[in-house]
């Protein structure tokens, strides 16, 4: 272990104690109230009609048979809404100045572009009213063919866009010597090129997406409910696109259900219940269906990736080339074109590696649009590079976990500046890999493997390392500038005390899951000497938290819990100048300690915060110039990134005969800096290692040749359940971040970046002498079975 | 989703959703306990226009020991099937397969009677049936008949149940030992990629789960073993003759592959649970 | 038709639409929204209550079939006084839940499992909760509060 952990600093407060989160009575108890379980008298129920072609053209649509059924208020085609939309759906992050973005209404009017694309909206009193009348309209399309095969839509054999010039989005590069990365693939003793498929996703948050707009009707407002990370984005996106003035929306995301960046996005439906509402003047809602989910919420993945080893004879990698083609879907979401950016600068990962060059082309295809999902990039990068090393290890017949020992990031080299342009703030490399090592038993396991081999075992042992780091707390202003990102990366708190001492913290962070209720209240709660739980959260709703850039990227301890922290202290310091006042002593000369400021050195000398709060708020005696009121704001725009980094390990049996793989156990050794909750730390990297996990083995948004989604149901969309997983080992190191004041990383995303190499290098190590060296994800049995018959036929039965 | 509109009566007996089914047997469906049905219901892949709800006909939820083969009334919810102490002692194998079924909450609400009459290829229980070599009990209006449970799969869905009749016991000689079945999935709660349940008390019986458009026999396999051949030698047949489907889930080929080697594990575990 | 269902413990009588499930029945007509809907084909589990002390998935079952049944949802685990019933205490003890979505289902399923299994195996829990899917937790908390709560010694049988 590198720096102290936090926990030895418990006595101190609350940070760094496994706190029990405060969020769960009301969940656990069936109190919690998700979009869904708002009650709204007279709401209209939407239904939206979706293409079942992935590319055609509409000849007509004819609502009138269902505007004639039991229930219905109205039935409207892309023509009849047409008029209801100020511009296009929003795309926030033109990555390149010639980027191609065909338009993008939330009815197509005359060319459907993937299986689910909305072509009508059907209103009635209830649901299963909408649903009926919503299989009523009658829809003539002439099918096109459609671009379906990521490669070879860009190939441009089929467009996936009528009248476009290509299915090129953009081509994004970065290559800040090339020549550098020819001369060192030109003198490399070793190199290797692999070709990886991350194939689509779908984000599969439990709680389906819902909205339900409501007009207030003499004010002339709408309040939005949705179930979304990003109320404040939404808020600005539905004013611009639905030309409603910014002002009049109030948008409040109440319990919601997980997001995992399915929810940073701003959807077809929630303008569709906001412009249906001005319209007809009534409240209307929707909730999503699961196979709605599969098709109209976005997935994430979706590339090709082609990445380049060059090493000398020792393994020591001197140059990474790494080419991308990123599947868009069939239109730019919120921030589809960035995501394989967000992995751009991180495909050298946790090495030392001189020489660097990235491209990517983003293509369109009649598929449900990418976008961001757990990691967005991120976990692509650490895949390839990852995979990657083993197979260097593999090459050179070096052990995976030397190979790496090799090329890290040294300790003494931080801060470090990378060969991609970025400062890696603080880390310790090797700590991380040791203590997995140790942990999983990594030498008992490797004979034990050999054992298994040597004996003929049809249930091979395999074991799989991915050493990680990412960019967390996103992100500094001036370099999402940089990128073309058209908003910042800052965010922004309140802490405020009341009369009784209680305290509010208002924050432009939106909770989905992540317990920011606790952690918040932990900071104020030490920063202020009071108990957490006198601490209130107001958050997710425009109305009392009207700024913020909301919940995606690991960002919102590091950036939002920063700001939190800021505004506590400057609240302290506005509370230290009335102590100061009261005590008639130097503010320099007081301390704050359980809530108590104290003369220095006379200890019963002494006034509490609460009871400061209080004079604060009658002011009837306050110094000179002094506000009323204990409050203070803050925003905070980081100076950099955060790169948690780790090494995680998993152990896999597979069964020859069947394919079968099962993840036996698995470690995960995390740093993400300092820890607030580490209970809650914990909570967040089991979560994202079973993600991972399910990338590796279990899941994939499969299309037909035709474009059809062949998994819109979770009886075909393989979730993983509690049988399908073993508990996880954690461990943790604590290198703080010198990057903010709380010395935080993130941790929202590490699981999921980590454990997807992790458990695929396993499968390929189990089988590696059989000659296998590559899967394709998911690795689903028979693709094992395929891969041991291809290596080295197993006679069918005779065992 | 919603399903669509229907007409719901509930039965008190036998003969009151018998005579509803009469008045129009295509499109009124039975409910047993659901689990079937209601999921095609909701994707509006059926849409009956009457439903009759047969779930709480008294006398139909029994397992008994009726001396050379045990009894189990069509109402038999899979839970109830899996912990009766009758099934456990004379028909191991189907109480087994009863806790393989779906996940709890099915097993809670499930019934035989409505997994066997579904018809689906994929289920668990109707290998096991066949594999019993079990006898289904249908009443209808021209009375009561039994059919083989080697007569009763049909085709995808389809049984040899008439539109007409109601499946109301399912009777299955006694097996107490050298059975086995082998489930293999990618997720616990999903439907087999391939299931095989063997029986060897008696002449050797082998049935499969998945692997063609409706349950079937492993006849190569009954064949071989009958000709004296070991259980590997026996399983490299298991799908002749057979033409599992490709899907999303897995090729033919592999269907096969997978058929072959879970027979083989089968044949092996029944025989040494025979003793 | 006319249902009379008995909900945590308090009977009423509504006419319903035939096709209503027993979900929808629950969450509009009684107006108890802590049962939730995450799928359309009985595989998530969110949606989870007991019928007669049974786990079922209330979302495939029509509100018809438990016309003066006795059901159980999440609303009724806690006692009255807002004391979390044990099984609820040990997933908060635990970090069992995130966003808390699948949260009201995965404690039913739990309360079922427990019956059945009142001293269960890892394997039993994580099987038991096999008709359960959580995205959040990675279930290892969820498993942990199960056993915690089996061995606590406060489940009443």
């Amino acid at each position: 272990m590198s720096a102290p952990v936090l926990e030895d600093h418990a006595a101190a407060g609350v940070v760094g104690t496994r706190m029990l989160r405060r969020e769960d009575a009301a969940l656990l108890s069936g109190e919690a109230r998700f979009v869904h379980d708002v009650v709204v008298p007279g709401a209209l129920h939407m239904a939206v009609v979706r293409s079942p072609y992935a590319h055609a053209r509409i000849r007509s649509v004819d609502v009138s048979a269902a505007l004639g059924m039991p229930g219905v208020v109205a039935a409207m085609t892309g023509a009849d809404l047409a008029a209801e939309w100020a511009s296009p759906m929003p795309c926030a992050w033109p990555v390149t100045a010639d980027m191609q973005s065909p338009p993008h209404l939330p009815v197509a009017l005359d060319e459907a572009c993937y299986v689910g694309d909305a072509v009508a909206v059907v209103l009635a009193g209830s649901q299963a009213e909408a649903q009926d009348a919503a299989a009523a309209v009658v829809v003539d399309y002439e099918e096109l063919p459609a671009a379906v095969d990521l490669e070879d839509a860009a190939r441009d054999g089929v467009l996936a866009h009528l009248g476009a010039p290509s299915n090129r989005a953009y081509t994004w590069e970065l290559a800040p010597d090339p020549e550098a990365v020819r001369r060192a693939f030109d003198d490399a003793a070793v190199t290797v090129k692999e070709r990886y498929r991350q194939q689509r996703l779908i984000p599969a948050a439990m709680e389906p997406r819902g909205v339900c707009v409501v007009p207030q009707p003499f004010g002339g407002e709408y309040v939005v409910y949705s179930s979304t990370q990003i109320p404040h984005i939404l808020r600005t996106m539905l004013g611009l696109t639905a030309g409603v003035p910014e002002e009049r929306i109030r948008v409040i995301a109440p319990s919601v259900g997980g997001g995992f960046g399915s929810k940073l996005d701003v959807y077809a439906e929630e303008l569709l219940c906001l412009a249906l509402a001005r319209r007809l003047r009534r409240p209307v809602r929707w909730s999503e269906e699961r196979s709605e989910a599969a098709q109209a919420t976005i997935h994430g993945r979706g590339q090709v990736q082609e990445i380049e080893l060059a090493a000398d004879a020792d393994g020591r990698v001197q140059a990474v080339r790494v080419h991308l083609l990123a599947d868009m879907g069939a239109y730019l979401q919120l921030v589809t074109p960035g995501v394989p950016i967000l992995g751009a600068f991180l495909y050298h990962g946790t090495y030392d590696v001189p020489a660097y060059s990235f491209t990517c082309t983003g293509v369109f295809t009649n598929k449900t649009p990418t976008d961001a999902y757990r990691g967005a990039g991120r976990p692509e990068a650490t895949y390839a590079i990852e995979r990657a090393m083993d197979a260097l290890a593999r090459k050179l017949g070096m052990d995976p976990a030397e190979l790496r020992r090799r090329n890290y990031i040294g300790a003494d080299k931080f801060p470090y500046s990378s060969v991609a342009g970025l400062v890696f703030d603080s880390g310790e490399y090797e700590a991380a890999l040791d203590e997995a090592l140790g942990l999983v038993g990594y030498e008992a396991l490797r004979q034990e493997q050999a054992r298994r081999r040597s004996d003929g075992a049809t249930k091979l042992l395999g074991v799989g390392l991915s050493s990680y780091v990412e960019m967390c707390g996103l992100a500094p202003s001036r370099v999402l500038a940089s990128l073309h990102y058209v908003a910042g990366g800052w965010e922004t708190a309140t802490v405020r005390m009341l009369p009784t001492g209680k305290v509010q913290v208002v924050t432009g962070a939106t909770p989905h899951g992540q317990g920011h209720v606790t952690s918040w209240s932990m900071i104020v709660a030490d920063k202020l000497g009071v108990p957490p739980d006198d601490v209130e959260v107001l958050h997710s709703d425009t109305g009392v938290s009207p700024l913020g850039l909301d919940t995606y990227g690991s960002r919102s301890l590091s950036v939002g819990g920063t700001a939190i922290a800021l505004a506590a202290d400057r609240l302290v310091d506005k509370a230290r100048l009335l102590a100061a006042y009261r005590l008639e002593a130097a503010p320099e000369d007081l301390e704050l300690s359980d809530g108590q400021f104290a003369v220095r050195g006379s200890p019963s000398t002494s006034i509490g915060i609460g009871a400061l709060a209080f004079e604060a708020f009658t002011a009837h005696d306050l110094p000179e110039g002094m506000e009323p009121n204990l409050e203070a704001s803050a925003t905070y725009d980081p100076t950099n990134f955060t790169f948690p980094f780790g090494t995680h390990i998993a152990v896999v049996e597979v069964d020859t005969e069947t394919g079968r793989v099962d993840l036996v156990r698995y470690v995960g050794v995390d740093d993400c800096g300092n820890q607030i909750n580490p209970l809650i730390v914990d909570g967040q990297v089991h979560g994202g290692i079973a993600q991972g996990v399910a990338q590796a083995l279990y899941e994939e948004a499969s299309y037909d040749e035709r474009g059809n989604l062949l998994t819109t149901t979770f009886a075909d969309y393989l979730v993983p359940a509690a049988s399908e997983l073993p508990s996880f080992t954690l461990g943790r190191t604590v290198t703080p971040s010198p990057s903010n004041p709380l010395g935080v990383k993130g941790v929202g995303e590490a699981g999921t970046i980590a454990s997807t190499p992790a458990v695929v290098n396993a499968v390929v190590d189990a089988l590696s002498h059989l000659g296998v060296e590559d899967l394709e994800m998911p690795v689903t049995p028979e693709r094992v079975w395929r891969s041991v018959g291809a290596a080295a036929p197993v006679p069918g039965g005779a065992r | 989703m919603i399903p669509a509109s229907f007409e719901y009566r509930r039965a008190g007996s036998v003969e009151d959703a018998l005579g509803w089914l009469a008045e129009d047997p295509d499109s009124t469906k039975l409910l047993a306990g659901g689990h079937s049905l209601l999921p095609l219901m909701k994707l509006r892949l059926a849409t009956p226009g009457v439903l009759v709800d047969v779930g709480r006909v008294p006398g139909l939820s029994y397992v008994r020991d009726a001396g050379d083969h045990v009894a189990i009334g069509a109402l038999t919810r899979h839970r109830d099937l899996e912990i009766s102490e009758v099934a456990r002692a004379f028909v191991p194998l189907l109480a087994h397969v009863a806790g393989q079924v779906g996940d709890p909450q099915v097993r809670h609400r499930g019934t035989i009677g409505g997994s066997l009459a579904h018809g689906d290829p994929a289920s668990d229980l109707p290998a096991a049936v066949l594999a019993l070599d079990a006898t289904m009990v249908a009443d209808g209006p021209r009375g009561r008949r039994e059919i083989a449970a080697s007569d009763f799969f049909r085709g995808f869905l389809e049984t040899a149940l008439e539109p007409d009749e109601m499946l109301t016991e399912i009777r299955v000689r006694k097996a107490p030992s050298g059975w086995a079945f082998q489930k293999f999935n990618r997720r616990a709660q999903d439907w087999a990629i391939v299931g095989v349940a063997a029986v060897l008390d008696g002449d050797p019986r082998v049935a499969l789960v998945n692997m063609g458009s409706t349950t079937v026999r492993a006849r190569g396999t009954e064949e071989a073993l009958a000709a004296g051949a070991d259980a590997a030698e026996a399983a490299d047949r298991a799908s002749e003759g057979l033409e599992p489907s490709s899907d999303l889930h897995a090729s033919a080929e592999y269907r096969r592959h997978l058929a072959t080697v879970l027979v083989r594990r089968a044949l092996v575990e029944a025989a040494a649970a025979r003793g | 038709m006319r249902v009379t269902v008995t909900v945590n413990g308090t009977t009423e009588t509504h006419d319903v639409e035939t096709r209503m499930l027993l979900v929808h029945y629950l969450r509009e007509i009684r107006g108890l929204t802590g049962t939730n809907i995450g799928c359309d084909t009985t595989s998530c589990g969110a949606c989870t209550v007991l019928l007669d002390g049974e786990s079922v998935k209330s979302c495939t079952l029509l509100a018809a079939q438990a016309d003066g049944e006795e059901i159980t949802t999440i609303e009724g685990m806690a006692a009255p006084d807002g004391t979390l019933h044990p099984i609820q205490e040990a997933f908060h003890r635990h970090h069992g839940l995130q966003c808390g979505f699948c949260t009201p289902g995965m404690v039913m399923a739990v309360a079922s499992l427990l019956k059945e299994h009142p001293d269960p195996t890892e394997v039993e829990v994580r099987e038991g909760l096999e008709g359960n899917l959580c995205r959040c937790t990675g279930y290892h908390n969820i498993v942990q509060a199960v056993l915690a709560a089996a061995h606590s010694g406060e489940l009443v049988p």
